[in-house]
């Protein structure tokens, strides 16, 4: 279903729309959600398996997947009211919705904290949004975006709240979807909010809380984006060992497999660690960053090194190998890129 | 040693980037997302002088020179890739006439791409022999004063738009290596057929050509070399090429670097320049390292080249293996320091990126730079 559609869904830039269809038929897309609201109430682990096994076959359609069942659904999981889970968690399990996380802005990347996108108080108890995002995946396909504005004075971060924001609200557009290098099938783009009325029952968790918010979803959804990662890692390993049985192989090859296969053992060992704290309940934050920081750096090398296996035949478009490369290199900025990975793994190692 | 260029080729550099920077660099992006080949460039180089860098000035050229050559490419390749291909392939696909021509061949053939009347291509490379150029199967039977050419050549940088094109073939296939011969088709006289172009990751107005051969005629004349000759003119041009590859990966890393080093000074997150963070420093200074042992070795190479050193086939191979390997980690690195930026086509470097991957492949494969290094070493 999903593999056999690859090479058009990238070389088409056509959203897999059959592939995430299929996906929600296999309760694919609410694995983190409970069976109470419809979803398979699975666990992180399960979920960095079900997203790696997708980005084995396309990267395009397991990201987004990946974002609309971590970033783009389990915050309401986490920081919603009951209301707001009753409303809003089965649309997103069946798939009916594809959920979606909006916190960088043009000046606000790596460092989201100074978001300028504003959330004033309306008349009727409500808030009015305005501003824009930018480089928000499912762009354009999401019904429901997690939004993060600023609701009060107080600087950085202890002034952002979050927001669930429907598409289809007045005022909400979609402005450049970018071409990108890959990850071709899965739109990226700005979300511009324009005199957005949202309801405060849209608001998610307290006043001031929408930066704990932001944090929290992105920890786990470091799980999500280190499944991707192994998902194309070992594609181009077992790509690259296929063509290597089929055309023969000396020893410089030969090793190069052997460094690539145990870099993404290893690397597979680190998520899986992180996603089994996460399911236990405990402390992951750290675990979280090392998976993510170690797993994209091991897609990207893995990729490069899978392609110069593969020779000229793998740089000619429609062949995986090309692919996986411009694929993988967006793992290492997204999500935290793996510069903020690295300040976060710090700060956990020296903090007193 | 010396690690200063003449004034002359300071001149020729000089005039390279101006003109590089004036009328290549505005169309890099448009050559890249149109992926056709630049016919304009070519007539800007041509126009210049620029084609007649790798020609001696008794053949019409102006130099000859690879350290020369490599300045060219070098330039040329930190605005655009596929550009500089047009400046590498003429050198590539001239070298077999001037390391093997006669003479009388030499004056013929020369000129018309010396004025860049006419673009050079070189065809080695088939299905079945990549790595393993003597498995070809191209076959040239003589008939009294000419060859006839049959079979198929695969990725052939400018098999479609090259005038000249030096043609590897089998003359007696049953010696191996020994049996293979090299001839120079002029298009006019020795018409060869391009079914197919190939969609790239990257230098993607660098046409990559499927090139069939059928019933192709080639006067005995255009025979480079003695008969069975071909396969040593065939590696020996490569390791007289493979320092311009090292200068187009070291071009493209410079290219890169140079857009990221600004694009960090002038990007503020936590309320400073990112560059300002010991991370992103760090960065920097290995990238520029990587960058600066690069050139030196590419131009080693070039210099051992120009002076024909016993040792120019190693060091040629690691200037190659070198610098491409130094491209691919230094322009994956420069999307990095763009984050988001790095990876949209409104920004160069996610195009400097794809156009790095090709440089250790093509030309012997970085793997195959290694079988050579190691071949030198233990012999």
């Amino acid at each position: 279903m999903v593999l056999p559609q690859a090479e058009a869904v990238d070389r088409e830039h056509k959203f897999p729309g059959e592939a995430v269809q299929a996906a929600a038929e296999a309760g694919l897309l609410g694995v983190l959600i409970p069976r109470e609201y419809g979803g398979a109430g699975l666990d992180a682990l399960c979920f960095a398996i079900c997203i790696e096994e997708i980005a084995r076959a396309c990267a395009s359609t397991s990201v987004i997947i990946d974002v609309h069942t971590s970033v783009g659904s389990e915050p309401i999981l986490l920081f919603g009211d009951e209301p707001q889970k009753q409303e809003w968690l089965p649309r997103l399990a069946r798939g009916e919705l594809i959920g979606a996380f909006a916190l960088t802005e043009p000046a606000a990347g790596s460092d989201a904290a100074s978001l300028k996108m504003s959330a004033r108080r309306n008349g009727s108890g409500g808030y009015v949004l305005n501003g824009t995002k930018v480089f928000i995946t499912n762009v354009g396909r999401a019904g429901l975006y997690i939004v993060f504005a600023r609701t009060g004075p107080q600087e950085r971060a202890a002034g952002v709240s979050a927001f669930l924001v429907p598409a289809g609200a007045p005022g909400v557009r979609v402005g450049q979807v970018f071409d990108k290098m890959g990850l071709n099938g899965s739109p990226t783009g700005e979300l511009v909010l324009e005199d957005v009325e949202v309801p405060v029952a849209n608001r998610l968790a307290e006043e001031g809380q929408g930066f704990t918010v932001a944090m929290r979803a992105l920890d786990s959804g470091r799980i999500g984006i280190s499944g991707q990662a192994l998902g194309i890692a070992q594609a181009a390993v077992d790509e690259a060992g296929m063509l290597m049985r089929e055309r023969g192989h000396e020893q410089g090859d030969d090793f190069l497999l052997a460094d690539m296969a145990t870099r993404v053992e290893s690397a597979r060992l680190l998520a899986y660690h992180a996603a089994w704290l996460c399911a236990a309940g405990r402390p992951f934050t750290r675990q979280a960053s090392m998976a993510k920081l170690h797993c994209t750096d091991t897609a990207m090398q893995v990729a490069l090194d899978a392609l110069q296996i593969a020779g000229e035949q793998g740089a000619v478009a429609g062949s995986p190998f090309e692919r996986h490369v411009r694929d993988a290199k967006a793992l290492q900025i997204y999500e935290g890129s793996n510069q903020v990975q690295r300040v976060v793994i710090a700060r956990e190692l020296l903090a007193g | 040693m010396n690690f200063e260029f003449s004034e002359e080729q300071v001149a020729i550099r000089d005039t390279i980037r101006e003109l590089v920077q004036d009328r290549v660099a505005p169309r890099a992006a448009e050559i890249d997302q149109s992926s056709e080949y630049p016919k304009d460039i070519e007539k800007l180089f041509a126009d210049n002088g620029i084609l007649g860098i790798p020609f001696p000035e008794q053949y019409g050229g102006i130099s000859g020179s690879s350290v020369t050559i490599c300045m060219g490419i070098e330039e040329i390749a930190k605005a655009c890739a596929s550009s500089s291909l047009i400046l590498a392939v003429q050198a590539l696909g001239s070298y077999p006439i001037l390391v093997a021509g006669s003479e009388e061949q030499k004056k013929r053939l020369c000129p018309p791409l010396a004025s860049g009347e006419k673009v050079a291509a070189y065809a080695l490379s088939e299905t079945g022999s990549g790595s393993d150029a003597a498995a070809m199967k191209t076959r040239a039977k003589r008939h009294g004063d000419e060859y006839v050419l049959n079979g198929a050549k695969q990725f052939i940088t400018h098999g479609s738009v090259a005038g000249t094109l030096v043609v590897f073939a089998q003359t007696d296939p049953e010696a191996g290596s020994r049996g293979i011969s090299a001839f120079v088709l002029e298009r006019e006289s020795s018409p060869w057929k391009v079914p197919k172009l190939e969609h790239k990751l990257g230098i993607r107005g660098s046409p990559t050509a499927e090139i069939v051969f059928e019933d192709v005629k080639v006067p005995a004349a255009n025979r480079l070399g003695e008969e069975g000759a071909g396969f040593k003119i065939a590696l020996a041009v490569l390791d007289r090429s493979r320092p311009g590859i090292g200068a187009q990966a070291l071009g493209i890393a410079e290219g890169a670097f140079d857009y990221a080093l600004n694009y960090v000074k002038e990007r503020q997150q936590f309320g400073q320049p990112i560059s300002s963070f010991q991370g992103i420093q760090f960065m920097l200074a290995d990238i520029a390292t990587q960058i600066e042992a690069s050139r030196h070795l590419v131009y080693l190479a070039a210099t051992k080249v120009d002076a024909k050193a016993p040792d120019l086939t190693k060091v040629a191979a690691m200037a190659k293996l070198f610098a491409s390997d130094m491209a691919m980690r230094v322009t994956t690195d420069c999307v990095q320091l763009l984050g988001g930026y790095g990876y949209i086509s409104d920004y160069p470097v996610e195009r400097m990126m794809r156009d790095a991957k090709i440089t250790q492949i093509y030309e012997g494969t970085n793997q195959i730079q290694r079988v050579v290094i190691a071949r030198a070493l233990l012999r």
